[in-house]
């Protein structure tokens, strides 16, 4: 028999009859009395200065309650509290097509939209900068003043080890150029606030965010309303993905608008919206030069990334940062050298999106090791083994290594696969491909610097043995609600369906940082556990003295506090509660996590990249492609993960299989890609998300560590997953048709130009991928000239000049 | 969401009704006063074009001559030859089979349009009657708002894919059309006065802003397909993805086989052009042969040489206008006899 009663087991999740029935209330869900409905004016040019915002006939319309705009909002605010560039509503110009300008409360949707094309605002367009070399090279042109080198928003530079001595002693060296494209998260839920300032002047914000914490404090910051005043409630996500982990402008406005007006407002985004919203993907192109010895031993790794940013800083600088951290982490590496720059354009705001930072460097390295593995003739399943990280280590950056079971997960997929067997011998058009990779359980740090806890969590038992777990993280259907009830149920001896959650509400529950960086199981769990082994102590002596058994005998579960060496002498939960009750008072207790001192170095920049324990993983794609038209197929992926312990296996499970179908649709199609600043692809259905006919077969394999300092050894597996499944497609691919993508998305057009088919011109490559910063397809400013096209233009082109013939 | 913009539905009993109606209602004037011109009165049938459409803001009629109402709109009849009505849903095509036997090309274009949810409601009429798409017009007010319009909304703004071309390349996008085109279909129609039948194939025009010779007084009432002994026919549609996506190209073919010879052949494409095209010198290449490579190697040529696919939807030129070759290659081999 396990040693635990909840956790292990595949119990379902104490949320998903809510969802699965469509009674989970969301933010949109909600209807309060009196609700006024709201709706955001957005900018449509790319780089603009506001001249005059002209609201009079918007307000004048009928059923129009209020308007705001920009200048009711002037703080800066952000995500960061270092990087604070963006407003609620754009002040004086605005940078991407799609940012939010003015906001209008309305009667009704309709009234709302109707009183947008009201509003007049005059502008004056600037220099829009759409590409990375364009961003760096332009000094005549500032997206931001603050720049102080052309648009560069942030620059670092960070080197460990003696790297000229790691190449001077490398028998082989690789210099590879990559690119990953951006991408959005695409949750299906769109963002939703509903704002309601009530008659005792308190402002009360129920809003689909990942971090109501953060955002508690921007409001405070923004609306100059003292945070005791204000009330966020994390409604369920439907999904988040890091894409609601930013303050937005439609959560100030809404809140505005009912500060103004003393009735509730709701702004709902519609799809396009969200687009603009964004806070996705980075695109990055990287350079990574890496020595190794002939056994494939590396001597040294030079990285360099440069991030295209979008308009604002959203979460970059830790962006920035995470595009280099976290390489060292899976194989040994003694010399590093990591060069980043993140660069402003005008586009909506990159930032964090599953895996955030660490997915694009991760696709470049596995991708080059696989080519160092075929330049020294070395399998790349061994080849990996053998060059594994060890666990209790610490890295050349200083990041301190626990549990690490890269290696298990290795092993496993090659016992699933036979990868070793199979590579290089599928032949034409059918290939099979690997990548391992690792990720943070939680950030070492939070976003503004205090020494509080990172998590805190409140547990309350009631007479009739009720159950309430309260906690400020943020449901974002990654199952944190489940987890919270789990941890508790395990510790007092009851199930997770007994527990009443309070989650993301910063008026009932202990703050937690919010559902960011795969920290909430690791940090939320460990302050769940601590709040309830105190409470459970406090069961146990009073069980202890009824029963006449010694507390160190008891065991709690299934409702039941029993002798372990007589379960036939027990107390029920209900009972023991009720004598604890009676023995020490009304049954509270608060628990918190903070990450142990000394993870990480102390250099400047040593703030990104230490977490309490890493999650390792590795992935095994299959594809076929057809050679002909160029589609690329993947057949099946299979990813084992390093979670520590998997306290829910379904619901760890559920997350390695949603990780690997969110990386397939990255690499296979895609993108968040603009024609001349205007989002070419602001729609479901022309953002091509995988459908469930064109999602591979997925095979999850969970691989247990048992961290030491995890919640009963658990660490995280929400992002990780993700990571290895692009490189192992890019290079099952080269195994099918032996060409290097060192570029994503992998398109049918790609596929062609590389077989040399694209319509039966061109010859065919080795590889397809960036040499350089220079954008690799074609004239960037086409589409802008496509835009800025006229018809006397079009004319005088088409009749020729007098004198010609 | 985005919403609707606000209209009036009328809902007729006959197809007769629906043409006078729209011809009361003053079905050929345009409504200029809404900023875009717009039709003041337009058919709905299933809905799954139009109302995307409206919600964009691509049309905004102040009046909706429904079709939902209107008695025996749907189904199939066979009497000597094939007559669909209009109002038949893509799905009842698909599974119909009679449909699936004798004009398998049909079924088969009726089964990968979109989803499950737009087949139970996306009618064949509707499909025929398609919208050109192109993807600088087919984006919400906002996006065409920032774009500056192109010039199948506001003929005075250039087309934004090729901005020196006189007209609109906006693309044929319905799946079912080359179907029936190859099975040798005639569409009727009915207005306030009268009533018309056209050959499909001579219905549609190479103009992305005025695809064919529907009338805005007219409706669509059903579609006759002969009964001929001896055709195979299929339908090959390159997509994005298994599902939602319209076709990027897509070919159909129809051969008659006359022993091992084949007596008659029709290739049509659509997705490659503004127009769906039935392809002459394909048939040419086909007939009196038994599809042998060589021979089917002619037909994807003349395919090919026709494909014009422009930098306005999903994928890219080249992608497309290689894959008409192998779509064609692809489609004429599966008909050859077992
Ligand atoms: C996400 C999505 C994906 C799609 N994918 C595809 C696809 O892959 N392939 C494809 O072919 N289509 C696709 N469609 C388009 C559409 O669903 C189908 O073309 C469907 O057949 C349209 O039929 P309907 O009855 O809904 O037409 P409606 O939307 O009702 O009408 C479409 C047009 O035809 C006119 N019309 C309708 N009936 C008549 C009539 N009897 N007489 C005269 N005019 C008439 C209407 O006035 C309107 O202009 C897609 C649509 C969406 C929203
Ligand atoms: S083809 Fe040109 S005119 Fe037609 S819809 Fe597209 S951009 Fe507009």
């Amino acid at each position: 028999m396990s040693e635990f009663s909840v956790i292990g087991r595949r119990l379902p999740k104490v949320n998903s009859w809510a969802h699965l029935t469509g009674q989970a209330r969301y933010a949109d869900d909600l209807f309060l009395p009196r609700m006024l409905y709201g709706r955001l004016l957005r900018a449509t040019r790319p780089h603009a200065r506001i001249r005059r915002i002209d609201v009079s006939r918007a307000a004048a319309h009928p059923g129009v309650v209020a308007i705001v705009t920009g200048a009711d909002m002037p703080a800066k605010m952000g995500i960061m509290p270092s990087t604070q560039d963006e407003t609620a509503l754009a002040v004086d110009k605005v940078r991407y097509v799609g940012e939010p300008v003015a906001g209008v409360a309305a009667v009704d949707e309709d009234t709302a939209f109707d009183a947008l094309s009201l509003i007049e605002v005059d502008y004056e367009d600037l220099d829009p900068i759409f590409t990375i070399e364009e961003a760096l090279e332009r000094e005549d042109v500032k997206i931001h003043d603050e720049s102080k080198r052309a648009n560069v928003f942030k620059e670092v530079h960070l080197s460990f080890g003696d790297l000229d001595g790691g190449f001077a002693s490398a028998d082989h060296v690789r210099d590879d150029w990559f690119f990953f494209e951006g991408n959005t998260h695409a949750p299906i839920e769109s963002h939703s606030a509903v704002a309601s300032y009530g008659a005792d002047d308190k402002l009360t914000l129920w809003t689909a965010t990942q971090v109501p914490h953060y955002l508690h404090r921007e409001l405070e910051k923004v609306l100059g309303l003292p945070r005791s005043r204000i009330r966020v409630i994390a409604t369920p996500n439907g999904g988040a993905f890091g894409g609601k982990s930013d303050p937005f402008g439609h959560e100030f406005a809404a809140a505005l608008l009912s500060m103004r007006t003393h009735r509730p407002v709701k702004i709902t985004l519609d799809r396009e919206e969200v687009f603009y919203a964004h806070r996705g993907r980075h695109p990055v192109k990287m350079r990574i030069r890496t020595g190794v010895k002939k056994d494939g031993e590396i001597t040294a790794v030079h990285y360099q990334s440069w991030l295209d940013g979008g308009a604002y800083a959203s979460y970059g600088i830790a962006t920035t940062y995470y595009t280099g951290a976290l390489l060292t982490v899976t194989y040994r590496i003694p010399a590093y050298k990591f060069d980043g720059v993140r660069v402003y354009t005008n586009k909506p705001p990159c930032g964090p999106k599953r895996g955030h930072g660490t997915t694009q460097p991760r696709y470049g390295f596995e991708c080059q090791l696989d080519k160092i593995a075929q330049d020294l003739g070395l399998d790349a399943l061994e080849y990996r083994k053998r060059i594994l990280q060890p666990p209790h280590s610490r890295t050349v950056n200083d990041l301190r290594i626990t549990s690490m079971g890269l290696g298990e997960c290795l092993d496993a997929l090659q016992r699933a696969t036979r990868y070793s067997e199979r590579h290089g011998e599928l032949g034409r058009g059918k290939g099979i491909g690997l990548a391992g990779s690792a990720y943070i359980s939680g950030a070492g740090l939070p976003i503004y610097w205090n020494e509080m806890p990172h998590s805190g969590a409140e547990i309350r038992i009631d007479r009739g043995g009720g159950v309430t777990v309260m906690c400020g993280t943020s449901e974002i259907g990654q199952g944190s609600d489940n987890m919270l009830a789990s941890v508790a149920a395990e510790a007092l001896g009851i199930l997770p369906s007994d527990v009443h959650v309070v989650s993301g509400d910063t008026s009932l529950a202990p703050v937690d940082l919010g559902s960011y960086s795969s920290r909430v199981t690791f940090m939320a769990g460990n302050a769940v556990k601590d709040a309830a082994m105190k409470l459970r102590s406090l069961l146990f002596a009073a069980a202890s003295e009824k029963l006449g058994v010694a507390e160190d005998r008891l065991i709690a579960a299934y409702h039941r506090i029993y002798d372990q060496n007589d379960p036939e002498k027990f107390i029920s939960f209900v009972d023991a509660a009720v004598l604890a009750e009676s023995k020490h008072g009304t049954l509270v207790a608060a628990g918190s996590y903070k990450p142990p001192k000394g993870i990480g170095g102390s250099f400047k920049g040593a703030g990104v990249g230490p977490t309490p324990a890493y999650s390792y993983q590795a992935a095994v794609a299959e594809v076929s492609v057809d050679l002909e038209t160029g589609t690329l197929t993947v057949d099946k992926v299979t990813t084992a993960h390093d979670c520590g312990r998997a306290l829910n296996p379904a619901n760890v499970e559920g997350q390695i299989e949603g990780s690997a179908y969110m990386g397939y649709g990255e690499i296979i199609a895609e993108e968040q890609i603009f024609r001349g600043g205007l989002h070419k692809k602001p729609s479901l259905l022309d953002y091509k998300l995988p459908t469930s006919l064109d999602t591979p077969a997925l095979e999850a394999i969970v691989v247990e560590s048992v961290d030491a300092e995890g919640p009963f050894g658990a660490k995280e597996a929400g992002e990780g997953p993700l990571n290895p499944v692009i490189p192992a497609i890019a290079n099952a691919v080269y195994d099918a048709i032996g060409v290097r993508f060192d570029e994503t998305p992998i398109t049918p057009e790609k596929i062609l130009e590389a077989l040399g088919k694209r319509d039966n011109r061109g010859v065919p490559k080795s590889r397809i991928g960036p040499d350089g910063l220079a954008e690799r397809n074609g004239d960037p400013k086409r589409a802008q000239r496509r835009l800025d096209a006229s018809t006397e233009g079009r004319e005088r082109k088409r009749t020729p000049p007098l004198g010609s013939r | 969401m985005l919403r609707l913009p606000r209209f009036r539905v009328l809902s007729p009993r006959t197809y007769g009704e629906a043409a006078k109606l729209l011809d009361e209602h003053g079905a050929a004037e345009l409504d200029r006063s809404r900023g875009t011109p717009t039709l003041r009165v337009m058919l709905v049938a299933g809905g799954t074009d139009l109302f995307p459409n409206m919600k964009r803001r691509q049309f905004a009629p102040e009046i909706l001559v429904s079709l939902t109402h209107v008695r025996n709109a749907a189904g199939v009849q066979e009497n000597g030859e094939l007559v669909i009505s209009a109002g038949t849903t893509l799905t009842a095509l698909a599974q119909d089979p009679r449909v699936r036997e004798r004009y398998t090309a049909l079924a088969e274009a009726a089964e990968v349009v979109s989803t499950p949810q737009l087949r139970n409601m996306g009618t064949v009429g509707g499909n025929i009657c398609l919208d050109t798409r192109c993807n600088w017009y087919d984006q919400s007010l906002f996006w065409r708002t920032a774009e500056g319009y192109c010039m199948k909304t506001n003929p005075e703004v250039v087309c934004r894919v090729a901005t020196s071309s006189p007209r609109c390349l906006a693309v044929a996008s319905a799946d079912t059309v080359p179907a029936l085109m190859v099975l040798g279909a005639t569409v009727h129609f009915e207005d306030a006065r009268g009533a018309r039948d056209v050959r499909l194939a001579e219905f549609y025009r190479e103009d992305g802003m005025s695809p064919s010779t529907l009338r805005s007084d007219e409706v669509l009432t059903d579609v006759t397909i002969p009964r001929e002994d001896g055709w195979r026919s299929t339908y090959v549609k390159l997509r994005d993805r298994g599902s939602f996506d319209f076709p990027i190209a897509a070919v159909a073919a129809a051969v008659r086989w006359d022993g091992r010879a084949v007596a008659d052949a029709r290739v049509a494409i659509t997705a490659l052009a503004s127009r769906p095209i039935l392809i002459d010198a394909a048939r040419a290449a086909l007939i009196g042969t038994r599809l042998e490579d060589e021979a089917i190697a002619a037909a994807a040529e003349a395919v090919h040489k026709t494909a014009r696919p422009m930098d306005n939807t999903s994928g890219t030129i080249s992608q497309r206008k290689r894959a008409s070759r192998v779509l064609t290659e692809r489609a004429l081999r599966s008909l050859r006899p077992a």
